[in-house]
């Protein structure tokens, strides 16, 4: 953290985020239901891909429609995903608040 | 206790999440001694080959699918699974586990190899494309990350030279000593809280022993701000297609005429050596001239794969996925549906067994339903020929092909209408309130690793060439024993096929297939043309050289051009689009799906719109005065 930021930096869904967003991930919290499968096994899945608590990420790249799927760089692995699995993805903002 | 012959051979595995260069590195190690079958029961590939270590053991290498967990999400994955358990009973267990892990992308990797160390096999680490790890400048402490794992590590660039002798030498050294189980098996499916404490463990073993990169890879990031732009990518992906297009319909044309002017030769050596009637006329005309008809494609199949897999191997089909995941979406499909829909551009029977890559059992079944749509290699000889013969061979502003383009509407053709009939499917009949997830690593880019796509090219190649020596083969001695039999009685007038049992199944097809324009000998050529779509030129040829004699058969497309109405030839192309004319395709439907309702509704819902689109473009045509 650098002290130029905030107390408490906003937390936001990553499938909220815009491309260039950087953040820490501080919460993986699937919601039950639209994904087809169960909670536990999205969570599991994001999981498996790298997206654990405290990985830094940042989203480099949106799809051609609506900006969906988003690609996000993990480390230094880069993954494909909806917007609607990242919203279980909550990150806090690394960005320097403008 | 140490010569080879007293260990007998050893069996190793290949684990590793996907794009982990496995498949390169077994291909590397295994050279052209592998076999690609399935597993039995299941649609699986199994690919495994033999390799002899410096000293002389024999080790039979097995290549797993590619997997992030044992969890089994898919049936590859549970395949996966169920061999490193030791739990399917066709498969030898495997007295170690080669763990394949990407050296420049290690987090998720170690992971893996965390939750294999609870399976209780022997494991090594194999760091695999350690040359591109040390071109970015990672340190990595092999010791420390050995001792950490308690795992033993070695390295690999299965791409270079030389880059799998430290490999052999280790695999050597163990095959040569006990391979006893290292422990008991205590895995299970991982909760998410293991999941996370194994990530965890995963981190602080790379924090010890794995360094940042010096040089970090930025040639992918900025690769792809151009081929994912939103505009640009989607403008790029169209042209790949377009050259991979006309590439097929332009480059592979010498090598054609040579192979046909090849089997020409053949058959005139044939005719000149066996003395005249049926046997003569069954070796030119049913075997040499049948079975030249179909391998005379062996150079546009391989072009197409050659694309497929330089694709694949460059990692640009991901990207494509990337692009594609919302279009597709939008019609029911899901984005990793696009790597089996565009394998099915080669063939449909590897892009249906490809749909296992997606594991919602709706979205697969959709994707099967529409993979057959997708223009296959086998409908480029019926395209080709309709084509060169009816298709006057001008250029568009000097540099685009008029036959290229028509042939670029027909696979636009196929490819509108899978999305319109996945879109009616998805909402009509396979309605659900919900899609499910996608989710895909996009690897960095990488040169194609050409040792590797040329023995791809060759496992298809030979595929195609037993296909063509076997049922293709078969079926063209039946349709030359349907249009030779019966002899036409003493006397007669005319050509003798018109006496003949292919002759009397044309004429009773006939009233069915009129209203769309087609003629006896097509309704003749459609009946062998089940056997695969390919077939049907063949089958032409014969029906024609049979009918008018030795200079029909020269040239197929010219009998063709002075025999059918324009009308009835763009009849043929819109019904070829559609048509469920491939046996193979619809049994491996049956198979993948595991119910004939599905094999059943496919080859209905095709039929009927081949019979309509026929029927539509014929009458359309005729109309316009091409009747």
């Amino acid at each position: 953290m650098t002290d130029t930021a905030p107390l408490v930096a906003p937390c936001i869904r990553l499938g909220q985020a815009n491309r260039g967003f950087c953040g820490r991930i501080n919460a993986i919290q699937v919601h039950d239901g639209a994904h087809g499968l169960a909670a536990p096994e999205i969570e599991s899945r994001l999981l498996e891909l790298g997206f654990v608590e405290g990985a830094e990420i940042k989203v480099l790249h949106e799809g051609p429609i609506g900006g969906d799927p988003i690609a996000v760089r993990i480390n230094d692995t880069t993954i494909a995903l909806r917007r609607r699995e990242a919203m279980a993805i909550m990150v806090t903002s690394l960005n320097r608040p403008a | 206790m140490s010569t080879a012959t007293e260990i007998g051979a050893r069996h190793f595995a290949l684990v590793g999440t996907p794009n982990s260069g496995k498949t390169a590195l077994f291909n590397a190690l295994t050279g052209s001694r592998q076999k690609v079958a399935n597993y039995p029961g299941v649609t699986v590939e199994r690919k495994a080959g033999v390799l002899t270590t410096p000293s002389g053991h024999s080790v039979h290498l097995i290549d797993l699918p590619g997997t992030y967990s044992l969890r089994g999400r898919s049936p590859d994955e549970e395949i996966t699974r169920d061999v490193v358990l030791g739990r399917l009973a066709s498969e030898t267990a495997p007295d170690l586990l080669l763990c394949v892990a990407d050296a420049t992308n290690l987090r998720v990797a170690l992971r893996l190899v965390i939750e294999l160390k609870r399976v209780g096999r022997r494991l090594m680490l194999v760091l695999n494309m350690i040359d591109i790890a040390r071109r970015r400048g990672i340190e990595i402490d092999l010791d420390r990350l050995s001792a950490e794992l308690g795992v033993p590590v070695v390295t690999s660039a299965a791409v270079r030279r030389g880059g799998t002798e430290e490999l052999l030498r280790r695999m050597d050294e163990l095959a040569a000593g006990r391979l006893d189980p290292s422990g008991e098996n205590t895995w299970k499916p991982p909760t998410t809280a293991e999941l996370r404490a194994a990530q965890r463990e995963a981190d602080r073993v790379i924090a010890a022993a794995v360094g940042a990169p010096a040089r970090p890879d930025t040639i992918s990031a900025r690769v792809d701000a151009v081929l994912l732009h939103p505009a640009a990518g989607l403008l790029i992906l169209l042209c790949v297609l377009f050259v991979m297009f006309q590439a097929v319909f332009a480059w592979a044309r010498p090598v054609m005429d040579l192979i046909s002017s090849g089997f020409d030769a053949l058959g005139v050596a044939a005719h000149d050596i066996l003395p005249a009637g049926l046997l003569q006329s069954f070796i030119q005309n049913g075997v040499i001239a049948g079975v030249g008809n179909v391998i005379v494609f062996l150079p546009q199949i391989l072009i197409l794969f050659l694309f497929i897999l330089l694709l694949e191997d460059l990692g640009y089909m991901a990207r494509a996925a990337f692009l594609m995941d919302r279009i597709m979406g939008g019609a029911g499909l899901h984005g990793r549906a696009f790597i089996p829909l565009l394998s099915s551009f080669a063939c449909a029977i590897p892009g249906i067994m490809a749909t296992r890559v997606i594991d919602n059992r709706h979205d697969r079944l959709t994707t099967i339903l529409v993979a057959p749509l997708m223009t296959c290699s086998a409908r480029i000889p019926v395209y080709t020929l309709i084509i060169s013969a009816f298709i006057p061979a001008t250029y568009l502003w000097g540099w685009v092909s008029l036959q290229g383009l028509v042939m670029f509407g027909l696979y636009a053709a196929g490819i509108v209408s899978a999305l319109g009939v996945s879109f009616v499917a998805k909402h009509f009949f396979l309605r659900e309130n919900y899609t499910p997830p996608f989710m895909l690593e996009l690897p960095a880019y990488k040169l194609p690793n050409m040792r590797s796509v040329a023995i791809g090219l060759y496992t298809r190649a030979k595929m195609f060439l037993r296909r063509a020596g076997t049922t293709i083969f078969f079926m063209m001695v039946l349709i030359w024993f349907l249009a030779s039999f019966p002899r036409p009685p003493e006397g007669a007038e005319g050509p003798a096929i018109n006496f003949s049992l292919a002759a009397m199944i044309g004429y009773a097809l006939q009233p069915v297939l009129a209203p769309v324009g087609f003629n006896w000998q097509i309704s003749v050529a459609l009946i062998p043309g089940m056997a695969a779509r390919e077939v049907a030129v063949a089958a032409l040829g014969t029906v024609y050289a049979i009918e008018g004699g030795k200079e029909a058969a020269e040239q197929i497309g010219q009998a063709l051009a002075s025999k059918w109405s324009l009308a009835t030839a763009l009849a043929m192309l819109a019904w070829y689009i559609f048509a469920p004319q491939c046996a193979s395709t619809l049994a491996v439907i049956r198979r993948e799906t595991g119910s004939w309702r599905w094999m059943a509704i496919t080859f209905g819902y095709m039929l009927a719109l081949a019979y309509l689109a026929a029927f539509v473009t014929y009458n359309v045509a005729v109309a316009l005065g091409a009747g």
